[in-house]
């Protein structure tokens, strides 16, 4: 016994794709016993602009890590509307993964996400507007900081501010003074508000 | 030696406010930005204190402490700490491994008495 | 032009940015080391300060920006038995837990990536012949790729620089090593022919698709210089790649937690790793 090397003609060359490749049985392996079957099927279901309902379907089932985040990639490059709208479901969700995947995959289709920013930044539900602002982080879009002088200026919750404030840190300029200013002014009581405003200020004006 | 905790937040600003308040109060605190960050941490340091958030992207608070408190190794008290007010919230990050759970934005004071609580004594 | 000045709060901003992406950090310390080196990109992309150069960091589409400047801020130098503790931990906790599972007469599989000039792969050679007594009961694969095929062809020779092999122990340098012209050290031919080296891309599915079957995967300081999407399609193959139950290895600096929750941290007492999840 040794350190060997492998002949050429015994190549490891396994296929996992075993079922139809098409969209019925591709939807068929989706919900299969065999978590690498399930797996392959989210990744192959991918170039079907259909297939955004039922992997969102089966995102809400699926205990596997390995095939979520195969269902998260697809929707991802799928990315329309129903994906998006999918998405946002899992931002409502009580399971914490789920949400926090939607976050995450929602940050990488900024042009499909864009579009809804404002009506996700005035949600009834503060978490979801918390969400969204987290999904601001890695949005390309020039509205980013108007969208966060927004929220500070006229959210009523503390958290959704607080996390809007966070950002501006980073992505803050003059324009972001006054509404900063006037946030402290609004929760005068609030220590970590005062916190990170002093901190956005301090970095807008040092630069 | 000053007692050593973990802050385990997504957010930049909010683990600077914890850091901020904790040295103050004369605890050493480390942080990390995700579950799985925490974990590689809690893994070559023996953290007395692991304040933690819900909501983190890649392995949230939920995960981290299950994982945590699955292995087998010397385990320290952990403070969640969330923006979710529900019920649900709070009974699930106490079957996760949290020893208590408490909602932001955080006070100083607070803070600093919940972790010296934990701690069974002063920093 | 006006002299670039980083302020603290850059600095900061700056630091922050790069720990969140990289999950390198800098200390107070460091702060010289890298203003120089942020100074230097600001002028090479024309950005006309650093809140411009900032901008261009965070949002630039390719990604291409922010890993120049990953490569800048680290060191990346590859010798023999570089992160000893990982071969350690190899030996001494992982092929353990690996043979636990296998049948006699199954081979082990070890895929190192890339290979750069052969230093890692054969090092796991060295490594498993000189410290693992099982290797007399069982075989094992070493399997070694890279993107560039002159550093494979210079994998292949096996022809390495005094300073690459300084930190061999003497006598593996003197049994297995033979001194050539100036001062460099060719490896023996038996550790040359029992690595594989292969050329893949790890962003092109038809190269990654045969790599099947491992039991252990090094890639160390790899992942760091990939944008975020390369690095999940990259984690995505080594899933694939990996056996129920398969380690991954990555660089001391490195960490998985920016990448995916695909893959479970080990805590062995030579080192941290990643795992697959078992079989079930």
């Amino acid at each position: 016994m040794a350190i060997v090397k492998r002949s050429k003609n015994d190549v490891v060359d396994t296929d996992e794709r075993s079922g139809a490749r098409d969209f019925p049985g591709l939807t068929a392996d989706l919900g299969d016993e065999n978590q690498v079957k399930r797996r392959w099927a989210a990744r192959d279901l991918a170039i079907y602009s259909q297939a955004a309902p039922v992997l969102i379907e089966r995102l809400f089932l699926e205990q596997d890590s390995s095939v979520r985040e195969a269902i998260l990639i697809s929707l991802t490059q799928i990315g329309d509307d129903t994906a998006v709208q999918g998405f946002i479901r899992c931002l409502r969700s009580e399971d914490a993964r789920l949400r926090n995947e939607a976050i995450d995959a929602m940050k990488n289709l900024p042009d499909a996400v864009a579009p809804i920013m404002k009506n996700l930044l005035n949600d009834v539900d503060p978490d979801v507007r918390i969400f969204s602002v987290n999904v601001l982080e890695s949005l390309r879009h020039p509205q980013v900081e108007n969208w966060l002088i927004r929220v500070i200026s006229h959210d009523e919750n503390l958290n959704v501010c607080g996390t809007a404030t966070d950002l501006l840190c980073e992505v803050g300029t003059l324009a972001a003074v006054l509404p900063l200013e006037a946030l402290k002014q609004r929760f005068p009581d609030e220590p970590y508000i005062a916190f990170a405003a002093d901190l956005a200020l301090r970095r807008i004006r040092e630069a | 030696m000053s007692r050593h905790i973990l802050v385990v937040d997504d957010a930049a600003t909010v683990r600077l406010y914890h850091r901020s308040i904790l040295e103050a109060a004369g605890f050493a605190v480390d942080e990390a930005v995700n579950g799985i960050e925490a974990l590689e941490k809690a893994f070559s340091t023996a953290y007395d204190l692991y304040l933690v958030d819900v909501n983190m992207p890649k392995l949230d608070g939920y995960g981290f402490l299950r994982e945590l408190r699955r292995q087998d190794m010397p385990q320290a008290p952990a403070l969640m700490i969330s923006t979710e007010a529900g019920s649900h919230d709070r009974s699930a990050a106490l079957i996760a491994g949290a020893n208590l759970y408490f909602l932001k934005p955080t006070r100083p004071d607070e803070l600093v008495a919940y972790c010296s609580l934990l701690l069974g004594g002063s920093a | 032009m006006a002299e670039l000045i980083i302020t603290a709060e850059d600095f900061n901003k700056f630091r922050e940015y790069f720990y969140r992406k990289t999950g390198i950090q800098f200390e107070d310390s460091k702060r010289y080391f890298v203003d120089k080196r942020l100074i230097e990109r600001i002028s090479h992309t024309r950005s006309e300060n650093f809140r411009s150069y900032f901008t261009l960091l965070r949002f630039q589409a390719s990604g291409e920006e922010l890993q120049t400047l990953t490569n800048l801020m680290t060191v990346n130098e590859t010798y023999f038995f570089r992160e000893e503790y990982q071969f350690k931990c190899l030996v001494e906790s992982m092929l353990p837990e690996i043979i636990s599972k296998k049948n006699r007469g199954q081979t082990i599989r070890i895929w190192s990536i890339p290979s750069s000039s052969g230093e890692e792969p054969y090092s796991i050679a060295l490594y498993l012949t000189e410290y693992w007594p099982d290797i007399i009961n069982w075989d094992v694969e070493i399997i070694s790729s890279d993107i560039d095929t002159d550093v494979l062809k210079r994998a292949r020779t096996g022809i390495y620089s005094a300073r690459s092999v300084q930190f061999l122990p003497k006598e593996l340098l003197q049994r297995y090593f033979t001194p050539v012209r100036n001062g460099e050290y060719q490896i023996s031919a038996d550790f040359r022919q029992s690595v594989e080296f292969t050329r893949v891309n790890l962003s092109e599915p038809a190269d990654t698709r045969p790599y099947r079957e491992f039991d252990v995967i090094f890639c160390r300081n790899l992942l760091i210089y990939f944008d975020d999407l390369s690095r999940h399609k990259a984690a995505e193959v080594f899933y694939d790649a990996l056996n129920p139950g398969g380690f991954i290895c990555l660089g001391h600096s490195e960490s998985m937690s920016r990448i995916t929750s695909l893959f479970r941290v080990r805590k062995f007492p030579e080192a941290m790793v990643y795992q697959k999840a078992g079989a079930r």
